[in-house]
């Protein structure tokens, strides 16, 4: 049996490879849900159900998938050029934390919304560059490992967070939770339905994901990134500035994942807690798989595994499948699109 | 500063160093194994978690502590087998499958263990490995309750090193390993099966990551807590830069982390209150990062890691 490259993978190869991925994984997945005593059929149905079958489950979905679109396109830009950013769940607690500091104190003078909001995002944004800089400027510099150094910075922040909320930061009015004092009202993002946790955060990662696209088909610079990601050597060559375009993708890619943490703050929540992210800087890597490392495919593939959480979630209340068949999901599923990207780019012949 | 001093005079202090050195041991030699034969291995945290979930699930179902260790080499060996398929006969990429094997891996375990116990607030606890005196020399002053009055597996660990570096250097079976590591094309030519051999050793090497997490629930504590492995994993990524890819050297790594910990540990004890919890727990990551920076330049990495051997490319 060998394996022969194809030189050119059809369009729609493509689009049913991640889908055909998926269901393999949701069939793989329904014997540990026969294992937990559940009907699959009922289970998967309560998991749609759950996920999108009223308008305040849609409204759960898309907020979950508000923070996956940016995390997942964090990881897409920095994978595209072969830079392994891991660290987006550190990376999300930076933007968060200066978001929280800077948004219920210092810049709380500021009363106009339209000036603050915009003005924490940066910042937000730019907190998430400065914990992904060091990594990647190691990267090139030295050839240092990134994806260790990006693995144990996420420990070190998840650390200084709860040592922040809980030492200076606490609020004095939290009952004694570890949580930080609220962002004051300006700062606060619109919701986009009344009376559901869907804010309009969501547009932000709509946006950036409009804008990345762009910038991947129409810009030089995607062209860079995606030349440096397939043969950085070959590009080095050609006479590209090899360092400086995997620099920029870490930069980027730090700085959607602060931007995530940003709008989880003044989103959601409106304050700190430690318990900010259960996981989206991590999960956003099989969100930038399944999607292809395109930002559209992000954007669906955002959504999709929002869905499956929070669809697993309602499920779990009621069937008592313990709601880690999501995370199990959406592992196989990207494993499954790995070997599925694989056969589309190859054929096999005996 | 007496403190300080007073600490590192302990026996019991070097006595802790070489427990919290343990998983450490396991995780370092099976990357290690892994690393040497060209393919990372991301599977690591997971593996070690899950390790650490099959072998006390074992012993909580009535099975002997043993054979719990075996069920988790087992598991790691299983998730091995995965990742081996997946990188080396696929070809795919060796940081997403990783990963993908994690994120698995762990909340496979979690699901599990939920799915057994679905609301332990006080999560439920075995009868775990006693110390093992070794007769007469534990009675050693110092050395003794140092040295010798460990748990099985920690002997099991030295044990470990010693073996891994006696096959990778002095037998034909370990000449083959490098060999895939450095050069699959060259290997290939003297009637190596590149594929074999780097299964074998990814195999191998998980189900050392696996014992390693079992050592956690099995010896250092008696029952499972979630996200308890906490990037002991990804340390032992770091301890392999670290040991140059030398097993030797990968235990002396792991003792002085270890040491480090326990230091860090005591230092908690005697100052608590005047520095935040947070900051001592931080220190074995900074100094992860620390080693990496220092080591990195001038590590020598096996030539063929991270690259996929397909026959018809050469």
């Amino acid at each position: 049996m060998r394996f022969e490259a194809r030189k050119k993978i059809p369009l729609l190869v493509l689009l049913c490879t991640p889908i055909t991925a998926v269901i393999i994984a949701l069939v793989l997945c329904s014997g540990l849900i026969v294992a937990s005593g559940a009907s699959v059929i009922e289970a998967y149905t309560l998991v749609v159900k759950g996920s999108l079958g009223s308008m305040f489950a849609l409204s759960e979905t898309f907020a979950r998938a508000t923070p996956l679109i940016l995390t997942g396109l964090a990881a897409a830009t920095a994978f595209r050029a072969k830079l392994w950013n891991i660290g987006m769940e550190g990376q999300l607690y930076a933007g968060a934390l200066i978001t929280a500091v800077l948004g219920g104190g210092i810049l709380s003078v500021i009363t106009a919304s339209w000036v603050l909001i915009p003005i924490l995002m940066f910042v937000g944004a730019v907190a998430g560059a400065l914990l992904m800089l060091g990594p990647a400027w190691l990267k090139v510099r030295f050839n240092i490992d990134e994806v260790v150094v990006t693995l144990l910075l996420n420990f070190i922040m998840l650390l200084f967070v709860s040592m922040m909320i809980e030492g200076p930061m606490r609020d004095p009015l939290g009952f004694g939770w570890p949580q930080s004092a609220p962002v004051v009202d300006e700062a606060v993002l619109p919701k986009l339905v009344a009376r559901t946790r869907l804010h309009s955060g969501l547009l932000i990662g709509l946006g950036a994901a409009v804008l990345l696209w762009f910038m991947n088909s129409r810009a030089t610079w995607g062209y860079e990134s995606k030349a440096v990601g397939i043969n950085s050597l070959a590009s080095h060559f050609a006479g590209l500035p090899v360092k400086w375009i995997m620099l920029r993708a870490g930069i980027i890619s730090g700085m959607l994942a602060g931007l995530a943490g940003t709008c989880e703050v003044i989103g959601l929540k409106g304050y700190m807690t430690l318990d900010i992210s259960p996981g989206y800087g991590y999960t956003g890597i099989v969100v930038a798989m399944l999607g292809q490392l395109h930002p559209i495919g992000v954007v669906v593939s955002a959504v999709f595994v929002a869905g499956v959480f929070v669809g697993a979630d309602a499920m779990g209340r009621t069937l008592g499948v313990p709601s880690y068949i999501a995370d199990i999901v959406v592992a196989v599923s990207l494993l499954c699109v790995l070997i599925g990207m694989f056969l589309a780019q190859y054929r096999v012949r005996r | 500063m007496t403190d300080s001093i007073d600490i590192i005079l302990s026996a019991t202090f070097w006595a802790a160093t070489l427990r919290i050195a343990t998983p450490f041991i396991f995780g370092t030699m099976g990357e290690l194994l892994c690393e040497r034969a060209g393919v990372l291995n991301l599977g690591i945290e997971g593996i070690m978690t899950i390790g650490a979930m099959v072998g006390w699930m074992a012993v909580f179902q009535g099975a002997d502590l043993w054979v719990g260790v075996f069920a988790a080499a087992c598991v790691g060996a299983v998730f091995g087998v995965m990742h081996g398929l997946l990188t080396i006969h696929l070809g795919l990429s060796q940081h997403v499958t990783g990963l993908g094997i994690t994120l698995l891996s762990a909340s496979l375990s979690y699901f599990i263990y939920r799915l057994l116990f679905p609301a332990s607030v006080v999560p439920p606890n075995v009868e775990s490995f006693e110390p093992w005196l070794v007769p007469v020399l534990s009675e050693l002053p110092i050395l003794g309750p140092t040295l010798f009055s460990q748990y099985s597996l920690t002997y099991l660990a030295f044990v470990l090193v010693g073996v891994v570096a006696y096959i990778l250097n002095k037998t034909p079976l370990g000449l083959a390993v490098r060999m895939v590591g450095e050069n699959p094309a060259a290997a290939e030519s003297q009637g190596v099966n590149v594929f074999s051999i780097r299964m074998g050793a990814v195999v191998i090497g998980s189900s050392m990551m696996a014992i390693g997490g079992a050592f956690l629930t099995l010896a250092a504590f008696n029952s499972f807590v979630f996200t308890m492995v906490q990037g002991r994993g990804w340390v032992c990524i770091a301890l392999v830069v670290f040991a140059s890819w030398r097993p030797g050297k990968g235990l002396l790594g792991a003792i002085l982390f270890a040491t480090f910990e326990a230091f860090q540990l005591r230092l908690q004890q005697i100052v608590s209150g005047d520095i935040p919890y947070q900051i001592f727990l931080m220190t074995p990551y900074i100094l992860s990062i620390v080693v990496l920076i220092v080591m990195s330049r001038r590590a020598v990495y096996p030539k063929a890691l991270l690259i996929p051997y397909r026959h018809e490319e050469h």
